[in-house]
Formats: structure tokens, sequence, C-alpha cells
């Protein structure tokens, strides 16, 4: 049996509109202005927090965000030791949790799971992560960061930096980015991480946005009003010799951004290794740590509009 | 030359490109039909230089989404009582169900077989359909 009803889904932001992301981020803004006003929103609601694969901080933001709206968690953590049997379909699972919670959060490593699950589903379904495809809950993180710090997510010069070919996050910030009218994306990357030229191409062609390429964050830290680090990853290298070679040059410290603009803002999606120096958490510009405190409440404004509580 | 004869009624698929007979004749499973099925393969064409036809006597059922995939050349004959009472031209299609594994070794749709892998059209020229679980991009293949 299949229930027709329109049920609105975390998915892709690729699903939503510009007005319905920037609502999701003024009211993320709301909450974290007055947390209080929101405590009991979603009182008598359950939250199923399905991870399939272990990310503890993004289960722990999302569990978080429901407790901090009155409502109530439960969920597995690993699928290894959870009931969920191997071999059984997603469909089967999803609908059969769909009586248990009234909202799931989904986390796995197969690409395109949560999708699956929300064509069966009786309950909205939020992406929380599906392999190396999408986790549009980092994304709407990010944008809540340049929000609540930038004053708006319009005309900024935004200065990407590390690995920008395999960084799921970047790929899905800078294409949500792109939609509002961003100024100018400063791509600074090793030759061997370059962002991916069809993605390039299609910033071009759709939003025919300003691109600059560079190897060094010196060279451009003056220009930018954002600076979003990543990690560079050891087995991206062909050799050690290379990575050792290049590693100093994307390892983010106070020289580097001594030229920076002092309303610049930096930001990591955490956890970070050493990328970023522990000397520039000190500085005001540094926000990677409030950014993921704005997970919560961007969480929180998910939450809220799915369940059609607000 | 080889004589075979028209047929009263059924399905003649007709412009095939060399070569590609047997492989639509395969995935069209014909080899499990109940009626006749005549299957020629380097006829003599105008067009093509040589083609393949495929003859399929007492039925008009036939899954031109799948044959849209395979060759957009292919033309398909309708005939009644000896006569055509209806062509058609394939198109590739727009969505496809099912008739294409996704590429990604990674996606849902190649472990969990509850669903059939669905895919948006996104290059007529290159073939390409873009899945609606992963986005992976994937060329039909014959
Ligand atoms: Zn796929």
């Amino acid at each position: 049996m299949m229930i027709e009803r329109n049920i609105k889904h975390l998915i892709s932001l690729t699903d939503y509109s510009n007005e319905e992301i920037l609502e999701l981020v003024k009211l993320g803004e709301k909450i974290y202005n007055s947390p209080r006003d929101y405590a009991d929103t979603c009182k008598g609601q359950i939250m199923a927090t399905l991870f399939f694969e272990p990310s503890t901080r993004t289960k722990f933001s999302f569990e978080s965000a429901m407790l901090r709206l009155g409502g109530n968690i439960l969920g597995f953590s690993d699928a290894n030791t959870s009931s969920v049997k191997k071999g059984e379909s997603v469909a089967d699972t999803i609908r059969c949790i769909s009586y248990y919670a009234d909202i799931a959060v989904m986390r796995h490593p197969k690409e395109g799971t949560p999708k699956l699950a929300s064509i069966y589903s009786e309950m909205p379904i939020i992406n929380a992560g599906d392999g190396g495809h999408l986790h549009p809950t980092q994304t709407l993180t990010d944008l809540l960061t340049i929000h609540r710090y930038k004053g708006g997510l319009e005309n900024h010069v935004v200065g990407l930096c590390g690995d920008l070919k395999y960084g799921r996050t970047v790929h899905s910030l800078i294409k949500t980015l792109a939609r509002f009218n961003t100024k100018k994306f400063v791509l600074i990357s090793p030759e061997e991480l370059t962002l991916p030229s069809s993605l390039k191409r299609y910033l071009k062609d759709s939003y025919d946005v300003e691109i600059e390429e560079v190897r060094y964050i010196e060279d451009v830290v003056d220009q930018l009003d954002i600076l979003y680090m990543t990690r560079i990853q050891k087995e991206r290298f062909f050799n050690e010799e290379d990575y050792l070679k290049l590693r100093n040059s994307y390892i983010l410290n106070k020289e580097k951004i001594k030229e920076g603009k002092g309303d610049m803002i930096i930001m990591h999606p955490l956890p970070r290794v050493n990328e970023i120096s522990y000397e520039v958490d000190s500085d005001e510009r540094a926000v990677y740590f409030e950014q993921a405190k704005m997970g919560v409440y961007v969480r929180m404004a998910l939450i809220m509009k799915l369940l059609e509580v607000e | 030359m080889l004589e075979v004869k028209q047929i009263d009624n059924g399905i003649v698929i007709d412009h095939i490109k060399s070569g590609n007979g047997l492989k639509i004749f395969n995935k069209l499973e014909l080899f499990k039909a109940n009626s006749p099925v005549v299957l020629l393969i380097n006829v003599e064409s105008k067009q093509l230089g040589k083609k393949d036809i495929i003859k399929i006597e007492n039925t008009f059922d036939i899954d031109l989404n799948l044959l849209g995939l395979i060759d957009e050349n292919i033309s398909i004959n309708f005939i009644k009582d000896g006569k055509v009472i209806d062509k058609k031209k394939v198109l590739m299609p727009e969505k496809v169900s099912g008739l294409i594994t996704c590429k990604n070794p990674r996606c849902i749709t190649n472990s969990d077989d509850y669903v059939k892998p669905t895919f948006d059209l996104i290059s007529r020229e290159k073939l390409e359909y873009r899945c609606n679980f992963c986005d992976e991009i994937t060329r039909y293949k014959i």
C-alpha cells in the first residue's frame, strides 16, 4: 500500500528554491538569537537518527537540535551493531521506522540511499550524508555562518582552499553560493587538486561568475571576504615527497592571513587535522567553531520546517 | 538474393544498423517469443549500406524506449492483413527506468534491488543518462 501524500524531504539542496534556502537560514538565525522561544516547538515528536555509518559529530548535531526543540530521539549509529540486517531493502526499513518516528535523519555509505528511502517514507527524510555524494545540512550550516557573520549571502569574494578536486563539501557550497550572486570565487589549491573542469564550466555557463585559480593563499588573501579551508589528504598524492613539499603551502597560520581584510571570516567544516594552526584560533576572524554551533541552529530550523511546526 | 516472405500481421523493425540485429534480438528476448520471428542480417540498404531487419509475427507490443536507446535510426512498421497500418520512428527516451544499470559501484541501485534505477537523458549525441539516485552519468551501451 502506498499512501499519496506530499511530504517534504531534504535530499539535495537542488530540490530547494533560493527562497526556501534563505527562509531556512533566516529561521536558523532567529532561533540562534532567541532559542528559548523555540524550546517546545517539537514537543511530543520523535526524530530517528539512522546512521548506517558512524559520524558522531553530525549525529550529535542533529540530536542536539531536536532536543533543543523539545523533541525526542531514537536511533543507531552503526549498521553493524544495530538490528538493521544486511539484505533488507532500505524501503522496508524506512516504512517500519515511519511507525516509530515523525522524522528521520539518514547517513548511509551508498550514494542515493536517502533518496530511495524518501520515495517509500511516510515521514520527512533528511540526508545527513550519502557516501561521497551529498551532505546538504553541512552546506546549510556554511550558509547560516556566512549569513550571520557577513550579513547576507550575496556579493562576496569567496576563497576556497585545499582539496577542491574531491571535496564534496566544497562542491556543494560552491554550487549553492553561486545561486546567490557570488561576486567571485578564488580557488586556491595545488595543481593536482584543482576544482573539476566540469564544475568550472557549469559555474561559467549557468551563473557567469568570475573565477580565479591560484596556488598560494598569500597571493590573494587581501581580496577575500570569506576564506574556506579544507583538508588535504595524504592519500590524494602519488608520492610522499610531493605531499610533504606541498603540505606547508596549505597550512593556514598567522603569517598567511596577515594581509587579509579585518572583516574576512575564516571557515572550516571540521574536524581539522593540521590545515589550520592552533595559533589562528585566537584570531577574531576565525569562525570555524561558531560554524559548528550554527550547524545545530540551522538543523533546528530544518526540522521545524519539515515537521511544519513553525 | 535470399527471399523472406512478407508477414501478414505483426511488426517489422527496420533500418537496424548492421551488427545490432542480433543484439536487439537478444535484448528483446525474442528467442522466448510464441510466434514466428525472423532475423535478417546484412541486408542491402540504400541508406545504410547494410542493415539488419527483424520481423515478428502476430504481435503489436514492443518496447519503443528500449529500441530508442539502442539506435535512433530504427523504424518500426506495424502490419495488418499484409498492409502497413502504422509507422513509428523510435526516439531516445527522456526518462529511462530499469533498462540501464548505474555505472557507479557506490550507487544504492546496485546493491538494493527494491527499486529500478531511473535516469534522465542529458545528451542525445553522447547517449548520456544521469542517475536519479546518485547523479552519476552513465552512457548506454547495447
Ligand atoms: Zn546511480
